[in-house]
């Protein structure tokens, strides 16, 4: 992540620079080495605030789990006074949330893989054929991923309850794939125009069908775009909080985001705050460790050395 | 193995614009055939038709006995090298290699020995396990090669192959592709636009300009008896010197001076026009200086001014403006940008002995070899003074060229790869040397007769490796640069 950053504020360069150099100048007439090393430290600063102010909340909550329940509202500190694991042991002694857990992980993997299966084929015959309805296709994609989520609750509620989707699997893995599809298509068929016709051609004279030829040589090839978008439709899939509470309403499809707003804690005496904040490192967990496994993956080009270098 | 051959072969685009028009050509079994012209004349597209990954809009491609136009690439059974190599970058050398055998279905045991095998002869054994990304240039378009040889294919496609490489392992990788070609003795299709790898990989090459094909002959032929200006302006570097000539009996009114042409078949040639143009090779003229009394009778003098020369040690380049009628002129810069050259005055590129002590800036006398020039129609560019007697005398000496080439592979082969493959010489150094000493002792008496090529020998491009040409050349391996020259391998 770090190495993405720091490129993306190199590219910015110019501008900043200008800003940088104004600084110095109003100085003594802006030389440039003041004028890099102002802009050095600028950034520095920028990055560190942009980092407290992302990294902080997610911290409260990882302390707010360690708390004991009772501590919330009788002492202020930001570290627990007594580290604890009771609200882990807690929440996974609920069903609510192991059910969740289940459902959650179930319904995005089986989301993801069949939406990155179709985006995949979608995005070869985009990036590869001439056909009569491309633009149209793309364009519908679009209009999909702009498309307002909210304003399809309702009527999908309606829908699946008549045709008997309500509170299953597939009732919430079909509208997952078809908001995941679109993201899934435009990278995809970015990654897959990267890709030489040569490679293709060169298997095709090696003696490959059409499909053996995508299999074995695009497929690899464009295995970073299929990451990238596998992890992108997984998140869409996790994430989800507006499908997930409205079309479901027990144990046997809730994911855990709807599942954490039913959560109530170890007794009806006691705040479930410090419990919900243990789910929820539970389920923030795992997202930042996909990323942080497979960010090198995805940055790494696997197309170098193809054609020349 | 099979030959290829097309008939009357169209390439039309969508907008209708004829990349390749009407395009017969014969490629015979175990044929080296290069495919050459400027960039844009169709020679790529030709390629991929054969191969097919190009549609034909009309006429007929065989392949062996069988028409393939409308066959699929992979049922073609050819094997070609792409000019970016199309490596598989998410496979090793040795499963790139492997990729056509695997897709066949062999049995693993025999993948490994065919990709050990290949990978022995182009000298990758030690690279079988590393990934493309990691190979150099030369090591890469060696991966690229043996993918294309480790199964038995009918033909090897090359499009443009060496275009990447720097100009040192141009050199090398050209022996190499020639020495196994020879070897394995299939039909090759080879594209460049690289001169010297037109004239010395060749058994023929066909000379393309805009989609239209121009002649077809030896390396010899196209230099020595080109069919029109186009030939003669592209093959030989730097090329030939195209002067305006108004026709007086058998005399010729130059810019450069006037000179008897002293040859009756060439004079009745020119048949009653008014104005040709003069072909005439830089290394046709020389010093007046230098040129023994009888050898100069035989040709014509010509006073001139020079402009500019350059002294390159083993040769020398002078240059001499001069003053051409507007529309030729005209014609002769639109032959010139044609050829990828672009020159923007008139000026002739006279070759001269190193020896010389012609200054630029003087008045200098120089001799034309009269007997070598060629004269042209400057409307068609057709060339009038072609001499049919002596295409088919180099017709006959090529095919003799090629059946002594094949005959000297054969019984060789067995041997060289017993003792020292060709290939791992370069590794093997002094025990592949003792090892092989036979095939080697036959090497060199041929390449040991390459002296006596001088004239005949001029054709390699001389701009592009003034030193590469020479015997000492790529010192690595003087054997093999030797034996590249295909008239050396004549003898």
């Amino acid at each position: 992540m770090e190495s993405t950053r720091a490129s993306r504020f190199r590219g910015r360069g110019p501008e900043s620079q200008g800003a940088g150099a104004k600084k110095a100048g109003a100085k003594e007439g802006g030389s440039q080495g003041v004028g890099a090393r102002g802009e050095k430290s600028l950034w520095i600063a920028a990055s560190v605030l942009i980092l407290v102010w992302t990294v902080f909340p997610i911290l409260w909550i990882v302390m707010l789990s360690f708390k004991r329940p009772g501590e919330i509202g009788n002492s202020r500190g930001f570290l627990p006074e007594h580290w604890t694991w009771d609200n882990y042991r807690t929440v996974f002694r609920t069903d609510l949330f192991t059910s969740a857990l289940i459902n959650s992980i179930g319904i995005s993997l089986i989301a993801t893989f069949v939406g990155v299966v179709f985006a995949t084929l979608v995005a070869y015959a985009i990036a590869r054929l001439e056909f009569p309805g491309k633009k149209t296709i793309l364009s519908f994609a679009l209009a999909i991923a702009m498309f307002p989520v909210v304003s399809l609750v309702g009527p999908l509620f309606n829908l699946w309850r008549d045709v008997g989707l309500y509170d299953t699997w597939p009732g919430l893995i079909i509208p997952y794939i078809s908001f995941a599809l679109p993201l899934a298509i435009w990278t995809l068929s970015a990654f897959f125009r990267e890709i030489p016709w040569e490679m293709e051609q060169a298997a095709q004279v090696d003696g490959a069908t059409t499909w053996q030829a995508f299999r074995k040589v695009i497929v690899p090839l464009a295995a970073p775009g299929v990451f990238t978008a596998a992890i992108l439709t997984f998140f869409f899939c996790w994430n989800d909080f507006v499908f997930g509470i409205s079309l479901t309403s027990t144990d046997s499809a809730r994911p855990v985001p709807a599942a954490l707003a039913f959560f109530s804690g170890a007794s009806q005496f006691q705040q479930p705050t410090t419990a919900i904040c243990a789910a929820a490192v539970v389920v923030t967990v795992p997202v930042i460790v996909i990323v942080l496994l497979f960010q090198r993956r995805i940055v790494a080009g696997l197309t170098s050395g193809a054609v020349k270098g | 193995m099979a030959a290829i051959t097309m008939k009357n072969i169209v390439k039309q685009y969508g907008d209708g614009f004829p990349a390749v028009n009407d395009v017969s050509l014969d490629v015979r079994d175990g044929e080296f055939m290069i495919l050459v012209g400027p960039s844009g004349c169709g020679k790529s597209t030709l390629l991929r038709m054969i191969v097919g990954l190009e549609d034909i809009t009309s006429g007929e491609m065989r392949i062996g006995e069988k028409v393939v136009n409308t066959v699929a690439p992979r049922r073609r059974n050819l094997s070609m090298v792409f000019q970016n190599y199309a490596l598989y970058p998410h496979l090793t050398v040795y499963e790139n290699i492997a990729f056509p055998l695997r897709l066949a279905k062999r049995s693993d045991e025999e993948v490994r020995r065919r990709v050990t095998e290949t990978a022995k002869l182009l000298e990758l054994t030690e690279h079988l396990e590393r990934k493309p990304a990691n190979l150099s240039g030369g090591q890469r378009q060696r991966v690229a090669m043996g993918r294309a040889i480790v199964r038995q294919a009918d033909a090897f496609l090359f499009d443009e192959p060496l275009s990447n490489l720097d100009a040192k392992l141009r050199g090398q990788m050209r022996t190499e592709i020639s020495r196994l070609q020879r070897r394995l003795g299939v039909t090759t299709v080879y594209v460049t636009h690289d001169q010297t790898e037109a004239m010395t990989l060749g058994d023929r090459v066909a000379v393309l300009r805009k989609g239209i094909l121009q002649q077809v002959g030896s390396p010899r032929e196209l230099y020595e008896q080109p069919v029109n200006l186009f030939v003669a302006g592209f093959i030989g570097s730097p090329s030939m010197n195209f002067l305006p000539a108004s026709v007086d009996g058998t005399f010729l009114e130059t810019p450069i001076g006037r000179f008897d042409l002293r040859d009756e078949r060439k004079a009745s040639a020119v048949g009653d026009r008014d104005v040709v143009l003069v072909g005439v090779r830089p290394e046709d003229f020389e010093d007046a200086s230098l040129v023994s009394e009888d050898k100069r009778a035989a040709g014509a003098l010509v006073r001139v001014h020079v402009d500019v020369t350059e002294w390159l040690g083993n040769e020398q380049y002078a240059y001499v403006p001069y003053e051409a009628p507007r529309e030729l002129a005209d014609q002769l810069r639109e032959l010139s940008r044609e050829l990828d050259s672009d020159q923007m005055r008139t000026q002739a590129v006279v070759s001269l002995d190193a020896s010389s002590l012609i200054t630029a800036g003087d008045e200098a006398e120089l001799w034309i070899n009269t007997s070598r020039l060629h004269i042209f129609d400057p409307a068609t560019g057709e060339n009038l003074t072609r001499d049919e007697a002596r295409v088919t005398e180099l017709a006959d000496h090529a095919t003799r060229v090629r059946e002594a080439q094949r005959r000297a592979q054969r019984p060789d082969a067995p041997r060289t790869e017993r003792g020292a493959p060709p290939g791992r010489r370069r590794a093997a150094a002094g025990a592949g040397r003792v090892r092989g000493r036979r095939p080697r002792g036959r090497w060199r008496r041929w390449g040991g007769s390459g002296g006596s090529r001088a004239g005949g020998g001029s054709w390699r491009c001389r701009r592009c490796s003034p030193t590469g040409g020479r015997a000492g050349g790529p010192r690595r391996r003087p054997g093999t640069s030797r034996r590249s020259a295909p008239s050396a391998r004549t003898r």
